[in-house]
């Protein structure tokens, strides 16, 4: 680099730079804490959906599944599993109640968790809340996922 | 080696090499699993493999930066480390809570290591990258404040360079956006806006720092440029880390719920996030170049520039094919996240490991630099695992245009088991491509093994 351009010049953009930016952020981070009660679904939690996140990582379905994207990629996203499933959480619960403990030969397989009537429940409320969260341009692009 | 204390580096960075190698083996099982659907199954489920797959990667990296700043330190400090023993203390501590996690992992169900530990106290458990239980969580963040107080005490009581300060301020950095991994709102979105905090302020932004000052660090001792030009270089890259990658987080806020003005506001900043890793590619080449000494660790230097390089195709390249929003919106959450997430880590964090070992490994077992023949080897290993993740990358960027294509963008778009199925191919060549990456790694590891006649002293 040129002589011109010194070593303080590059510190000072450097201090400068990350301090300006994190504030920045911050102020970012406190104005979406504003904006996000209209559109995170808030309303939906309850104790039920409360319990069904905690049965969501207790299994670590994340492992598999994404969720709004993020996750692993072996299995279906399931941020709009409820949709895809005709809004029925009695649909879910089928599925995930019907999982053969030794797999589907050949095919990748979802384990048998084994949950009780109550974590069923509240795994497909979860699941449903997710579901009512509004993404920017309705994301995922599909009913697919 | 100019400093005694210098030495604790040593276990370090053998445990990171031995845990890198767990890492290759589970991510094997875990590619065949993508394509004989039941290989394993009920015993190791895909989410099993994969949380071992992906914490064995963190751990290890934690390990050869640790091991790297024990290293580099003392000597850029001209003093011994603080506290030598509370680092060997470390080690082990860090060494039998890790395999306890894994093995936790390995020999329980998921659900019942949560109750084991009792999750349900504190729930911290399942999130992606996060998966460790909660008490592994507060045993790493004992280790890295007993690391950080030895480093840091090491590094104000001594000399103070640029190269020692930024280490340390990437390090503090580490640790302070680690909290963020105990904070797991009910709120979906909330509990995803910060879980980035972790994720993407350690990879963007503050690791960088590390990875900037490791690369200088051996950049200084085998090219024998002026430290003044370095750091200039140094400060530069660090800066432009920051004023992209901050607002770069956005990129991760477009489809989570979050508020709309981040579309722009990720797609623009994040957008701009290769040019530090540019700039640390013209550095590396740059000092190379202008070189005043010829050092005999070539490996060393390939590392270097091979760090450089793949950095930037990894992250550079692979990170802006799928940064802006537009973009994005078909991508999200497909085996194309997965090619860049697997170039980006391996070009700039696993090589970086490789660099700084490369480096201080033989200075450590007493020579300036390996003979000969183990450094043909370690570059034969080079050039295996390199070319490997390239292809693994190339792979799963095709299954992945294939992906988006078939599930998001056709007129009929198929679901998501499909897809699966008609991309079998490109993954059943990722499965081979990484078998030759493993072939690569036992080259590297043999390299050390190698017993040489005339090794300069
Ligand atoms: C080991 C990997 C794995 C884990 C862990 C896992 N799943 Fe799955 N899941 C799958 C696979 C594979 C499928 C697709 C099965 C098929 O189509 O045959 C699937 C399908 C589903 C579906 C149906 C999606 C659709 O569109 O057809 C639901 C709902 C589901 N999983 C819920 C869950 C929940 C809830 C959890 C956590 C309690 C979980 N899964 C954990 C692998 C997993
Ligand atoms: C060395 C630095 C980097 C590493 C280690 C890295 C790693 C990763 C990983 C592992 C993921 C997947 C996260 C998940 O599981 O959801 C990811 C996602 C992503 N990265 Fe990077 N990354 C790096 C740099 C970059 C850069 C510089 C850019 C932009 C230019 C970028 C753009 C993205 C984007 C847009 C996603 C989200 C993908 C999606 O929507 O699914 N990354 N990165
Ligand atoms: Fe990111």
């Amino acid at each position: 680099m040129r002589e011109t351009f010194t070593k303080s010049m590059a510190r000072n953009i450097y201090y400068g730079g990350a301090v300006f930016f994190f504030l920045l952020f911050l102020a970012l981070t406190y104005d979406t804490h504003q904006v996000l009660p209209s559109g995170d679904n808030h309303e939906a939690i309850n104790e039920v959906v409360a319990l069904g996140k905690k049965v969501w990582e207790e299994n670590d379905c994340i492992g598999c599944h994404t969720l709004l994207g993020e996750g692993a990629y072996f299995a279906p996203e399931l941020g709009n599993v409820y949709t895809r499933f005709g809004e029925s959480t009695d649909a879910i619960k089928l599925f995930i109640k019907s999982r053969p403990a030794k797999g589907v030969p050949g095919r990748r397989s979802m384990p048998q968790f084994n949950l009780t009537d109550e974590e069923l429940e509240a795994i497909a409320q979860f699941l449903k809340y997710v579901d009512g969260i509004k993404t920017a341009r309705d994301w995922p692009p599909n009913i697919q996922g | 080696m100019k400093y005694q204390s210098q030495l604790v580096a040593k276990n370090y960075f053998i445990a990171a090499i031995l845990l890198f190698t767990g890492q290759i083996l589970f991510g094997l099982i875990m590619g065949l699993q993508y394509v004989v659907g039941d290989f394993l199954f009920p015993e190791i489920p895909f989410n099993v493999a994969r949380m071992v797959h992906t914490n064995l990667l963190i751990v290890w990296l934690l390990f050869a930066f640790m091991g790297a700043a024990y290293f580099l330190v003392p000597e850029e400090s001209e003093r011994e480390l603080y506290a030598p023993w509370l680092a060997t203390l470390m080690f082990w501590i860090f060494l039998i809570a890790g395999a306890l996690t894994v093995i936790g992992y390995l020999l329980f169900t998921y659900s019942d290591l949560a109750a084991l530990t009792r999750n349900e106290l504190f729930p911290t458990m399942g999130r992606e990258f996060l998966e460790q239980p909660t008490i592994t969580k507060i045993g790493i963040v004992i280790v890295a404040l007993a690391f950080i107080f030895n480093i840091g005490m090491t590094v104000l009581t001594g000399r103070k360079t640029v190269i020692s300060l930024v280490l340390l301020t990437g390090l503090v950095g580490l640790a302070v956006f680690f909290l963020f991994s105990f904070y797991n709102p009910d709120n979906l979105v909330l509990d995803k806006y910060y879980w980035w905090w972790v994720v993407h302020l350690w990879v963007e932004g503050v690791w960088e720092l590390i990875l900037g000052s490791i690369l200088a660090f051996v950049l200084i001792k085998v090219t024998g440029v002026d430290r003044e030009v370095i750091e200039k270089w140094l400060y530069i890259i660090i800066a432009m880390t920051l004023i992209t990658g901050i607002i770069g987080t956005g990129h991760h806020y477009f489809w989570i719920g979050t508020p709309d003005y981040w579309q722009w506001l990720g797609s623009v900043f994040s957008a701009m996030e290769p040019i530090p890793f540019f700039m640390m590619t013209l550095f590396a080449f740059n000092m190379v170049n202008k070189r005043r000494r010829e050092h005999p660790n070539k490996a060393a230097v390939l590392w270097a520039l091979g760090t450089a390089v793949m950095a930037f195709l990894g992250a550079g390249v692979w990170g802006f094919l799928h940064t802006l929003a537009p973009v994005n919106f078909y991508t999200h959450g497909t085996q194309i996240t997965a090619a860049h997430g697997h170039m980006a880590f391996y070009g700039a964090y696993v090589m970086i490991s490789l660099t700084i070992i490369s480096y201080a490994m033989p200075i450590m077992r007493g020579r300036t630099a390996n003979g000969e023949k183990a450094q043909v080897l370690e570059m034969w290993s080079f050039w295996l695992m390199t070319i490997a993740m390239v292809f693994i990358t190339l792979f799963l960027t095709a299954a992945g245009i294939l992906q988006v294509y078939l599930q998001r963008f056709t007129e009929d778009p198929v679901p998501f088991m499909v897809a699966q199925q008609k991309i079998e191919i490109f993954y059943w060549l990722r499965e081979f491509t990484g078998l030759v990456f493993l072939i690569g790694l036992v080259l590297y590891i043999y390299s050390f093994f190698v017993k040489e006649e005339n090794v300069a002293a």
